[in-house]
């Protein structure tokens, strides 16, 4: 992935945690619902947690060196109130838990769905490097970073800042010299945190990147077992692996050093700040200044600040991941699609022929140089038009724009006379179907795939489309028939048969243009003449738009279009270029050697 | 000595114990050194609440009452606390570093072990298994499998320090330990349940994350047709259905949580209410003095939170168990291919036989069946043969991807199966029908690591004609082509693919449809250069069988095989089957036939317009 593709998915990877909130709010509105009364829910919580202090002061001060020696039934009346609060705070607490449960996983739930619509119209998806791999992480465990973080942490945070200030306060309401110096023996903790959280964040970022680094490893054999066997490089791929998975196992293991020294200099502050209490407790008390009970409550209260400093401490860098993984998956939804849907304003186009124009149109990919110049071309209804052109000559990028797969980086793709851009993809889809030059199929049975564009289609219907194609042999030296499973990426068919899936399950969709991508390339001569033939008849009454090295087509089309080098240099008939000297005179002549050679 | 058994049956504690037994049996130095670290911190915990009793005492108490105190009273005090402190810090950090050091090092190992494995299991095997589920069992299961080392290391020294705490306890006063003993219990059955009722939810968030990535993976894989489909919308829809899900299902954990935690973290604070109420009984008895209820109080916070490191082990052996099962089946997987000791000393082009070689990925369905044939050194041989014929699953016995199931496939007379590891890519290279590319440079992607120089790497393109547009790129060799490299056009990717097995300048050469995405012009060129570049000065060096349809790349052939249905139906020349095999010829002339049809009829229509005309 190069730099400026990078930037442009992570877009707003910089913005500051609050210019996240702002946008996370936008996406997931469910986030800001409900706060008021959460609030008060999370405050009595927190305020619950001072009881204990409170209950061994008093039980000291009062019950124990009251004047008539200890009094019982003060402590129990005052345990009970206690022990009301606690099971106040409890009941508090479940509820802040659901509430926030309830906003948060909802709202994640939205930016999830929202994510992923997106994705499928951003152009990385299809036309450049960028690893899908890393696109479904955005929609998965980027998302469950910030799920799983306010499950575990997010929740103790918040609680844990409301106790640590709730703490101080009461500190200070019992002793301000005390209170003073529990923070000033926090301070070297305070002091060394920023540079400690800067190099646990540094530390996780490497860890991300070898756990990606280890990731695209692992994924070699697997992916491409074949070339690994038959080239027998399993030792390179091991070595490769070995280097990555202890690459991962040393950043991880330093990574959780850093975590354990600021989790143990958390300790040392509160082991300081209990002798610092004790210390001037003591002289406070020789001084009158202090009562037992209150210092001993103080003990308590230290503790109560210190866990949630500590706690605070740790949950801070699961915070920041969070956060990181937050703005990624926002980044993705802030990324423009470069073919945006007009959606309801779209033009709405009727079914029925359809006429093609491109003008002047030039592309480029990200980052590229232009791959198209200057194309214009008027396919008109009812026409069959072949592309043909040297590999590389543009004649892929080409459908894509037809497909609006791309919008030119210049000019205008027109149908009927409407740009492409302002109709709406719903009526664009279904007039305009491409079938692409490797024909990918799901892991799902061939009538799941065959029905993927119109899921309406009874059964029989199926068969009959396989029928019309001249296929039902096939269909039926399968064993499982139209329930038979075509693997993953359709990889327990031939290459042929997946091409001829592909070609019926585009039939099945009955489009008013189909443009067909070597789509017949891995089939043999005679199975391929036998389903143009088909399609021919199949296509009266729609356009067509066929590429294929196989100038068979070309012979057969009412018109072809020559490109080479990003440009249609040819157009006519194949009965007038042939004889032309051009482009395709000489590619012709290269067919027709091929074609009767021997 | 072999890795400890997990038994296959029981509960799942049960089970988990014993994952845990084999992860204390693979790294038994470090774990010891973690669990030292962690009683010491559990011990020190402990100290924490005696010692804030005894100075209540012998400190404290003394100074308050008397007005005064002494110099040395205070320094005891500081080196009490302060000592603590450190002993604690030490323990703290080498309990989380020891376990993570583990935890690492066992993640480490099993995901080497699952690779090696990956590597070792035949193809047949990989074709079971989706891409999708291998990733996941390298990475997200082995880690899930570890977790529970995480907290480990603590859970024994809370262990510890519960036993100190009861020992303290005691040591203060037998009614306060009394009601230690009631709280402690408490808080450990709560969280069992907690845990026990947990878990269902927790696993079912687990499998939906996986439904949804399986989703998102495969939607995302296949936008293109999603896309050119206009499914965007019903692909949303799909993709609802199980994020929907796992939010409800992440809710219900929450609300399990909202409703155990405060249970959790309010016992012990009940507890201390009982600890003052029994201790003012205590201390106006005289049993007990007020240092011995504040220890005893102290003692119960301190070790509120630790004791949920015991509820986190038990938490996570559920998962841990699921992980472990899930990378067993990797690790017990059989299968792999058994290799031989023979090895190919020629240096000339390899002889083919294949004898009687049957084979079929469905048990009940034959793909190929009575294989015979011998290629001799130095030939040239097409197959051809109508789409779904068995020609790719020829290539891949040959390759020996997967071993027949009847008769043998011999290179220079010796069976495939007898060969030593790795001996066969030696000699022979694969162009496989679809051209696969790692995401990797395209130097990368044609040595594959192997030691060619750039002049070899430039030759071999040069023949797969792939020069031209790799010296137009920006960075040459170096390019990086993308994940299957969706940067590069079909034919480019094709040429990129074939480079890589000419620069190994095999003795057999196998291409499968090798050419199919290039125009008629370039794969003439390729299919000259191969032409010279197989022969050397002494004859041929290499033995090529082609699949092909195409006359000029069987024009190449000096024999041409006609396969159908998984059988050979004719073998012979270009010529000879053309007179003899009518099926042959209605394949290799369909072009012709097809034309000439075409201007038959153009034919008839001129005549038709003429006569209406
Ligand atoms: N996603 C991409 N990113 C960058 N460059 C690309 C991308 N896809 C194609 N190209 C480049 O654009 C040019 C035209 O590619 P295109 O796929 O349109 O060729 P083509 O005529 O279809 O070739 P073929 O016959 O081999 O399929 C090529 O040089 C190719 O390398
Ligand atoms: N992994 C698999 N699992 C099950 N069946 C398979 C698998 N791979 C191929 N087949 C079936 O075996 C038969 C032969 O397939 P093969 O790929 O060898 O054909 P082919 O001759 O190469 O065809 P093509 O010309 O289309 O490439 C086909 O009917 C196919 O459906
Ligand atoms: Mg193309
Ligand atoms: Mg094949």
């Amino acid at each position: 992935m190069s730099a400026a593709e990078a930037s442009r998915l992570d877009h707003g990877d910089n913005a500051g945690g609050l210019q996240t909130l702002k946008d996370g709010l936008k996406v997931s509105p469910e986030l800001g619902r409900g706060w008021g009364l959460t609030g008060i829910l999370a405050l009595t919580m927190t305020a619950g947690r001072i009881v204990v202090p409170i209950a061994v002061q008093q039980t000291i001060d009062k019950g124990l060196s009251g004047p008539n020696g200890p009094d019982m039934s003060y402590v129990a009346w005052m345990c009970l109130v206690c022990a009301l609060g606690v099971i106040l705070t409890a009941g508090a607490s479940y509820l802040t838990t659901v509430r926030l449960a309830i906003n948060s996983e909802s709202g994640l739930a939205t930016m999830r769905i929202k994510a992923f619509r997106h994705v499928h119209d951003l152009p990385v998806l299809t036309q450049s490097t960028e690893r899908r791999g890393a696109l479904v992480s955005r929609v998965t465990s980027d998302v469950d970073t910030v799920s799983q973080f306010l499950q575990f942490g997010g929740f103790i945070f918040i609680v844990s800042l409301g106790q640590m200030a709730l703490a101080t306060v009461v500190m200070f309401f019992y002793s301000w010299q005390l209170a003073l110096v529990v923070l000033l023996c926090f301070i070297p903790l305070f002091a060394s945190l920023k540079y400690l959280q800067r190099a646990m964040s540094a530390a996780y970022g490497v860890v991300r990147a070898k756990v990606g680094e280890m990731l695209s490893a692992i994924s070699e054999p697997v992916v491409g077992a074949q070339v690994v066997r038959s080239y027998a490089i399993e030792k390179r791929t091991q070595d490769r692996i070995d280097a990555s998975i202890e690459d991962y196992r040393k950043t991880a293991t330093k990574a959780q050093a850093i975590t354990g020294l600021t989790f143990s200099i958390g300790g040392l502050a509160a082991g300081l700040a209990n002798a610092g209490v004790l210390t001037v407790g003591v002289l406070l008390g020789v001084d009158k200044q202090a009562t037992l009970g209150e210092l001993l409550a103080f003990m308590f209260l230290v503790s109560l600040f210190s866990d949630p400093v500590q706690i605070a401490t740790q949950v801070l860098t699961d915070a920041r991941s969070a956060f990181a993984g937050w703005r990624r998956v926002l980044g993705v939804i802030a990324t423009p699609a470069d073919v945006v849907d007009p959606g309801e304003d779209g033009v709405k186009q009727a079914r029925g022929p359809i006429t093609v124009e491109f003008n002047h149109v030039d592309f480029a990919y990200p980052e590229g140089e232009l791959v198209l110049r200057d194309v214009n071309a008027r396919i008109a209804p009812h026409r069959r038009v072949a592309v043909v052109g040297e590999t590389g000559s543009g004649k892929t990028t080409f459908a894509k724009l037809l497909t609006r797969l791309m919008d030119p980086t210049s000019g205008a793709v027109r149908l009927d006379g409407v740009d492409a851009r302002e109709i709406s993809f719903e009526s664009l889809r279904e007039r305009v179907v491409m079938v692409p030059q490797d024909g990918y199929l799901f892991d799902a049975s061939l009538a799941e795939n065959v029905r993927f564009g119109r899921p309406e289609v009874t059964d029989a219907e199926l068969v009959t489309a396989f029928e019309s194609l001249g296929l039902t042999d096939w269909l039926e030296s399968l064993p499982d028939g139209l329930q038979s499973p075509v693997g993953q990426r359709g990889e327990s068919l031939s290459a042929g048969e997946r091409q001829l899936v592909a070609l019926v399950r585009a039939n099945i969709a009955d489009p008013d243009l189909l443009v067909l991508d070597e789509a017949t390339s891995a089939v043999d001569p005679g199975t391929e003449v036998r389903v143009n033939a088909a399609l021919e008849r199949l296509m009266a009454g729609r356009t067509s738009v066929t590429i294929a090295h196989r100038l068979s087509t070309a012979e057969a089309a009412d018109e072809v279009l020559v490109f080479d080098d990003g440009k249609i240099v040819e157009r006519g008939p194949h009965a007038e270029l042939v004889g032309a000297g051009g482009v395709y005179t000489q590619l012709h002549d290269s067919w027709i050697a091929q074609r009767s050679a021997v | 000595m072999p890795v400890p058994k997990v038994p296959d049956k029981g509960s799942v504690t049960r089970r988990g114990f014993g994952v845990l037994r084999v992860a204390i049996w693979e790294e038994p130095g470090i774990f010891a050194l973690s669990v030292l670290a962690s009683m010491l911190y559990g011990g020190m915990t402990v100290a924490g609440g005696w010692a804030l009793g005894w100075s209540t005492d012998h400190v404290i108490r003394p100074a308050f009452e008397s007005g005064e105190t002494t110099t040395g009273a205070i320094v005891t005090l500081i080196s009490l606390f302060l000592g603590i402190a450190i002993l604690n810090a030490i323990g703290v950090v080498g309990r989380r570093l020891g376990a993570g050091v583990m935890q690492f090092r066992l993640q480490a190992t099993y995901r080497n072990r699952v690779t090696r494995q990956y590597l070792k299991l035949p193809l047949e095997w990989h074709h079971q298994h989706s891409t999708g589920m291998l990733l996941s069992n390298a990475n997200a299961d082995v880690e899930s499998t570890w977790f529970v080392i995480a907290p480990l290391p603590m859970a024994i020294g809370v262990i510890a320090m519960l036993v100190f705490a009861t020992i303290a306890m005691f040591a203060a006063d037998v009614w306060l330990a009394l009601v230690g003993c009631l709280v402690f219990p408490l808080v450990f059955i709560a969280n069992v349940i907690f845990q026990r009722y947990l878990q269902p939810l927790a696993t079912r968030a687990q499998q939906l994350r996986a439904d949804v990535s399986e989703v998102a993976h495969e939607s995302f894989d296949g936008a293109l047709v999603v896309k050119t489909l206009g499914r965007e919308a019903a692909e949303t829809e799909r993709f609802r259905g199980p994020t929907n899900a796992l939010r409800d299902a992440n809710i219900a954990v929450n609300k399990a949580r909202g409703m155990f935690d405060p249970v959790i973290d309010g016992l012990p604070r009940l507890g201390v209410l009982a600890v003052l109420l029994v201790g003012v009984g205590r201390v106006r008895s005289g049993g007990a003095d007020a240092g011995d209820v504040v220890q005893v109080a102290f003692l119960f916070t301190l070790i509120g939170f630790p004791i949920r490191a015991l509820g986190w082990v038990l938490g996570e052996l559920p998962r841990s168990v699921v992980g472990w099962d899930r990378v067993q089946r990797v690790l017990t997987a059989t299968g792999g291919m058994e290799y031989g000791e023979a090895r190919l000393t020629s240096t000339k082009a390899a002889r083919l036989q294949v004898a009687g070689v049957r084979f079929g990925y469905l048990p009940e369905r034959d793909v190929l069946a009575g294989m015979d044939f011998t290629i001799e050194p130095g030939r040239t041989v097409a197959v051809v043969g109508p789409t779904g014929a068995g020609k790719s699953t020829l290539t891949t016995l040959l390759t020996r991807l997967v071993d027949p199931e009847q008769g043998a496939v011999k290179v220079d007379g010796v069976d495939l199966r007898d060969l030593a590891r790795d001996e066969l890519a030696g000699s022979v290279a694969l162009v496989a029908q679809t051209a696969f590319l790692f995401d990797d440079t395209i130097r990368g992607n044609i040595t594959l690591g192997g030691d060619y120089s750039d002049d070899d790497v430039w030759e071999a393109l040069r023949i797969a004609q792939g020069d031209g547009f790799v010296k137009a790129l920006p960075e040459g060799l170096d390019t990086k082509v993308g994940e299957r490299g969706t940067t590069l056009s079909g034919g480019q990717r094709q040429r990129i693919a074939l480079a890589r097995a000419l620069v190994r300048r095999p003795r057999l050469l196998i291409l499968d449809d090798a050419t199919s995405a290039v125009d008629p012009q370039v794969e003439a060129r390729i299919l000259a250069g191969l032409r010279s570049a197989v022969h050397d000065d002494a004859g041929a060096a290499t033995t090529v069988l082609v699949i092909a349809y195409r006359k000029a790349t069987i024009s190449l052939a000096d024999e041409v095989l006609f396969m159908d249905d998984g059988r050979i139906l004719a073998h012979g020349t270009h010529t000879e089957l053309q007179s003899s095999t009518p099926a042959y010829r209605d394949l290799v002339d369909a072009y012709e036939n097809d034309a000439e049809r075409r201007l038959e009829e153009a034919e008839l229509d001129l005549d038709a317009e003429g006569a209406t005309a």
